[in-house]
């Protein structure tokens, strides 16, 4: 087990160089920093600036030069704003872990009771009700979700009932004047709404698939016929062992979402990582932008690690080879 | 008559073989009178997934409607009257119009043409890549195949709209650029599924049949094994249809997909955005509407391909 977590570690570095090479040579030549120096009338003021930045050195040497920066915890600047990446990433990376506890936790809750009732009762009315909103769910633009939500759940109640504000709000994660957890709440309850009917479709549709398969397993007719009660059979027998490939799903879509929540963050202007990426690419902050493409990249090659690990530790009957 | 000959000699072991297949349902339990050929059963089992072919109805209409929207259109392209403005739904404009007192409904029309054609020609050029790539690497195994892993680990560690972001910004947005870079980040996922279908199919005793016979490898691909591999390549390019035209409206949402004076449905729910909230929210629904029949009737026809090809595949 070690050993192999040791190999997967070893074997995701150079996939972690290679990729960040790339990347960071495909950012520098489609970003020029030095680009509204052309306009100087000093001749030489490009020149000097690309010196000064090391552009004027191979690609190579300056990836060298960045990742040993990197590494050393020296992020670098971001040319826009000039100020350490470092706390850039970490300010926009705690506001998307916020969307993600609590998007990942409600649609955890909800994919798993809806997954676990329509297998049980599988072909009844519910069942065939969540299998369409799966998929339409499956079908929804998320960015189109998004703007709908905000019309119909928070401007038309408004409209509707007269009230002062709006019932939720749309724009970030705090309001400066009333700070509190209902606020928070307040803010919180539509983005992480979008986020939710993105992933929920999916895990509940693999949670049905998965619980369907245990509940036609031979260890649950077993203890049925040994007259153990039904619901103690579903939740103790079938459902624990039903839970494992989710897990697994749920891992591997957690790793992507660190980078993945552009468009939500981007109609609920939460100044998350999805913000902090658009923002640097329209401004062409290629500082910021190669650091960001590495630490989303870390995440999901941890958490693809994370879901091979746990799928083992969850059925021993997989040998790491 | 002397012509008739060879095409019996053809017909009979296909007759021969389905009706062997039928026999075999039928010893399953499921009653399944005799078809002539493989793709009758295959029609046959579509047509039975009745929401797939609802949606191929939807589809077809879809598509003409957009395709011929200078004949269907009721207002032509662009055709602005500022004295209405922005209003809603009404007879004369079932979708209602914008600022400019375009009509929305003829707008979607135009925008769906790039919309949709974006979807299937980043769909289709993924998938021919994609299957070819996938089978030779599946098929030559060793060094291709460790290139074709290693590309895909690559590209699967980078959130996507990471990627395509950048190289919009780098190459340009006119829906051509945009068309091929979708498609080079498309193929991947199904040069991964075909390869793992060849790696099976290439152990076949028909394989070396073939080869005992003097086939070549192109050949042995072409005819003998990308054939058995027709039902998943099927399925991933209709799925692909869909994933490609969301990923390019959610770009063009972000601001990085077509530009104006080309519209694609994301494009219209990006100028539309600020509207939410006003009296004017009636430009957010229809674009997103059509999004999502789209992508539902594109995910359905997956489905019933997918019952269709492989019965045993059905939950």
């Amino acid at each position: 087990m070690l050993t192999y977590v040791a190999r997967r570690v070893l074997y995701s570095v150079p996939v972690l160089i290679v990729a960040s090479f790339l990347l960071f040579a495909f950012v520098r030549v489609t970003f020029d920093p030095t680009a509204r120096l052309r306009q100087s009338r000093d001749v030489h003021a490009v020149e000097r600036a690309r010196h000064d930045l090391g552009l004027d050195q191979p690609i190579v040497k300056q990836y060298a030069h960045w990742a040993g920066g990197f590494v050393h915890g020296d992020w670098g600047e971001s040319t826009r704003t000039h100020e350490r990446v470092f706390p850039i990433i970490r300010r926009a990376f705690w506001n998307t872990l916020q969307l993600i506890i609590w998007g990942v936790g409600l649609s955890a809750i909800v994919a798993v009771s809806t997954g676990v009732f329509s297998a049980v009762r599988q072909y009844s009315v519910p069942d065939y009700v969540f299998t369409g909103l799966s998929f339409v769910g499956l079908a929804m633009p998320p960015f189109w979700f998004g703007l709908i939500a905000i019309q119909f759940l928070a401007v038309y109640p408004k409209n509707w009932f007269g009230l002062d504000h709006t019932p939720l709000f749309f724009v970030g994660l705090h309001s400066s004047t009333a700070p509190g957890f209902a606020d928070y709440a307040r803010h919180l309850a539509l983005p992480v709404l979008t986020l939710t009917v993105q992933i929920v479709a999916t895990w509940s549709r693999y949670q049905r698939a998965s619980m369907l398969d245990a509940m036609s397993a031979d260890y649950v007719r077993t203890a049925r016929a040994k007259g153990v009660p039904r619901r103690q059979v579903i939740v103790k027998h079938a459902l624990r062992n039903a839970l494992i490939p989710l897990v697994t799903v749920m891992a591997l879509d957690v790793g992507a979402l660190f980078g993945g929540l552009v468009i939500t963050e981007e109609i609920f202007s939460i100044p998350g990582m999805g913000r902090l990426f658009i923002d640097s690419l329209v401004s062409g902050d290629a500082n910021v932008l190669v650091v960001w493409t590495v630490v989303t990249a870390s995440f999901v090659i941890v958490f693809n690690l994370l879901a091979d690990v746990l799928y083992g530790l969850l059925d021993p009957r997989i040998r790491y080879t | 008559m002397p012509s008739d000959k060879p095409v019996e000699v053809a017909a009979a072991p296909t007759g021969g073989i389905s009706r062997a297949a039928g026999m075999e349902l039928e010893l399953l339990g499921a009653p399944e009178p005799a078809a002539s050929t493989q793709w009758a059963l295959f029609w046959r089992r579509f047509l039975r997934h009745r929401m797939a072919v609802i949606s191929a109805l939807v589809l077809i209409v879809l598509f003409v409607v957009c395709f011929g929207a200078q004949w269907v259109a009721p207002y032509e392209k662009n055709h602005q009257n500022l004295l209405i403005g922005a209003v809603g739904p009404s007879g004369a404009h079932w979708f209602g119009t914008d600022e400019l007192g375009r009509d929305q409904l003829t707008e979607i029309l135009y925008a769906g043409q790039i919309s949709l054609k974006i979807g299937l020609s980043v769909a289709l050029i993924a998938t021919v890549v994609g299957t070819w790539l996938g089978a030779l690497a599946g098929f030559f195994g060793r060094l291709p195949e460790q290139v074709l892993m290693r590309i895909t680990d690559l590209f699967l560690v980078v959130p996507s709209i990471a990627i395509l972001a950048i190289a919009i910004k780098k190459f340009g947005s006119d829906s051509t650029t945009i068309v091929l870079i979708l498609a080079a980040l498309g193929w991947m996922y199904i040069a991964r599924v075909v390869r793992g279908q060849v790696l099976s199919i290439k152990e076949k005793e028909f394989v070396d049949a073939a080869r005992a016979s003097g086939a070549s490898s192109g050949r042995i691909i072409a005819r003998h094994i990308l054939p058995n591999v027709v039902g998943p390549i099927l399925v991933n390019a209709t799925l692909g249809i869909a994933a490609a035209i969301v990923t390019e409206s959610t770009l063009s949402f972000l601001g990085f997909g077509v530009q104006p004076p080309t519209t694609s449905w994301g494009r219209m729910l990006s100028d539309a955005r600020g509207t939410v909230g006003t009296n004017k929210a009636h430009l957010i629904y229809f674009p997103g509407l059509a999004l999502l029949v789209t992508v539902l009737a594109v995910n359905f026809i997956g489905d019933g391909l997918r019952d269709a090809f492989d019965p045993q595949s059905r939950r």
